[in-house]
């Protein structure tokens, strides 16, 4: 029999702020982070608009933080630490505490700056802090040590999905006694000249350029593509029993996870939602949850033509006449796409919407898309019903990984 | 440069490599017992003194900086 697995800590920076309740006014206000990238680097490219986090980890960690880290390490660091702040815990155990913190690219920026100095300066200026940096595993390395977990210290990785495969991860590890609380979410910060020009190349990105901030538009029939965004978000999951027994505050139960993969392309999603049909499902039935339950999706929709109709088609076939009293978000349009920090930002607001009882509106979307035969919620926040709920959130990735997370109120 | 020049020059780095005050760092101070300058440190600080003070420091000479007189020392005999 598996423990319940309950949310008790927050923590996040993203471009609509540096942290979880700037964060939350910020989306429920409609507001967004995208603009125009205005150092010089980027001027030359296709597509000149991204979403940097508000508040820039140079305002928050030393300069000797910020030296020996990347900057996907720098994020999710100032995002785990609010988030195991807010868990309040006074003392756990090192062997049963764990992380699962994982991240699309890592420390791709430190790869490329440290090949510019190789280049420039020659092999004795290399930092001996580059291997640490540039590993995947380098983010969630860097929160293992600053919380002192040794029940084990992961990194699923799965592109887009990532946040959200991660904060299944640590539910998992909670599910089946290998520990007690777990420090999961996910990270990115690539925002990079080469970044950008390998996105635009695949004709991923909006080019919005007179009107960079209304770019981001899941939904929207006039949406041409998303927008890069950085940022991290993490939560701290703990087992019922461990939270109850210390007195902790919890913003709701975690529900399960769904599953899947596309086995259609290694970047575009397959078209019927097969997989996400799929995910939906095995996510359902691992919360012991029926569609009557589901009183809100939170949509993983990018603002891609492709994508967000697909995935709308899938939750209105699963969801059945149920999706009627489950309003959809998606945050990317007030945020950019957060890439691996996407997943676990959308869980955390669809945990906040539960709390709240609110669901904010999917930024600058106007005009829905024909395609699109689901109840989503624009213009301004929806109120959600008192009683029992739960809530779907949806995270895929390139290479056709299909992650489901479901949360209940408490 | 005087030796005093050189140990506040060393103190900035030390300070900025690995985030310890720079007052800490005096001339008695053994850089990993005392200071808690880890080996991955001591290499940017090796390199970074490089840099600053135009010497050139081979591994070799590394492992015989113990204290910070020692590399004060070794800077100021090799500028």
């Amino acid at each position: 029999m598996s423990r319940t697995v309950v949310v008790t800590g927050l923590g996040a920076t993203t471009p609509l702020g540096g942290d979880v309740a700037s964060t939350w006014q910020a989306l429920l206000a409609g507001q967004s982070g995208s603009l125009i990238l205005q150092d010089p680097k980027f001027a030359e490219l296709p597509v000149r608009i991204a979403a940097p986090v508000k508040v820039d980890p140079s305002n928050i960690l030393e300069p000797h933080e910020i030296r020996r880290m990347d900057r996907s390490q720098q994020l999710a660091l100032i995002a785990s630490r609010e988030a195991w702040a807010d868990a309040a815990i006074e003392s756990i155990d090192p062997e049963r505490l764990g992380v699962a913190i994982a991240t699309g690219v890592g420390g791709a920026i430190s790869l490329m700056e440290q090949y510019d100095i190789l280049k420039e300066r020659g092999a004795s200026r290399v930092s001996p802090m580059t291997v640490p940096m540039l590993m995947p595993n380098g983010p969630a390395a860097v929160v293992g040590l600053e919380v002192g977990a040794m029940a084990g210290v992961h990194t699923p990785v799965s592109a887009c999905a990532s946040g959200a495969e991660a904060i299944g991860y640590g539910a998992e590890m909670i599910r089946t006694g290998r520990a007690d609380v777990v420090v999961c979410g996910g990270t990115e910060g690539c925002i990079h000249p080469l970044t950008i020009a390998a996105f635009a190349a695949m004709r991923a990105l909006s080019t919005r350029h007179d009107n960079a901030a209304a770019a981001s538009r899941p939904f929207d029939r006039d949406r041409d593509g998303f927008v890069m965004a950085e940022g991290s978000a993490i939560v701290v999951l703990e087992s019922e029993e461990f939270a109850k027994a210390r007195g902790a505050k919890i913003y709701g139960v975690y529900g399960g996870q769904g599953i899947a993969a596309d086995a259609h392309h290694i970047a575009q999603p397959e078209p019927e939602g097969r997989g996400v049909m799929l995910a939906i499902n095995r996510a359902l039935k691992d919360a012991d949850l029926s569609t009557k339950d589901i009183f809100h999706v939170n949509a993983h929709a990018t603002s891609t033509p492709a994508g967000d109709v697909a995935e709308a088609k899938a939750i209105r076939k699963v969801l059945g006449a149920d999706a009627d009293h489950a309003p959809v978000t998606a945050v990317k349009g007030a945020t950019g796409h957060l890439l691996g920090g996407a997943g676990s930002l959308a869980a955390i607001v669809s945990i906040l919407a539960i709390r709240d009882r609110k669901i904010p509106p999917v930024a600058n979307t106007e005009n829905l898309d024909e395609g699109v035969d689901v109840d989503v919620v624009i213009g301004k926040p929806r109120d959600l019903p008192a009683g029992d709920m739960a809530a779907l959130s949806n995270s895929f990735g390139f290479g056709g990984h299909d992650i489901v997370l479901a949360f209940r109120s408490v | 440069m005087s030796h005093e020049d050189i140990l506040a020059g060393l103190a900035a780095i030390v300070n900025e490599v690995a985030g310890i005050p720079a007052e800490t760092v005096q001339m008695e101070k053994s850089f990993v017992d005392d200071l808690d300058v880890d080996s991955l440190s001591m290499v940017e600080v090796v390199m970074a003194c490089e840099d600053k003070f135009g010497v050139t420091i081979p591994d070799t000479e590394v492992k015989n900086l113990n204290t910070v007189a020692d590399a004060v020392n070794y800077i100021a005999a090799n500028k």
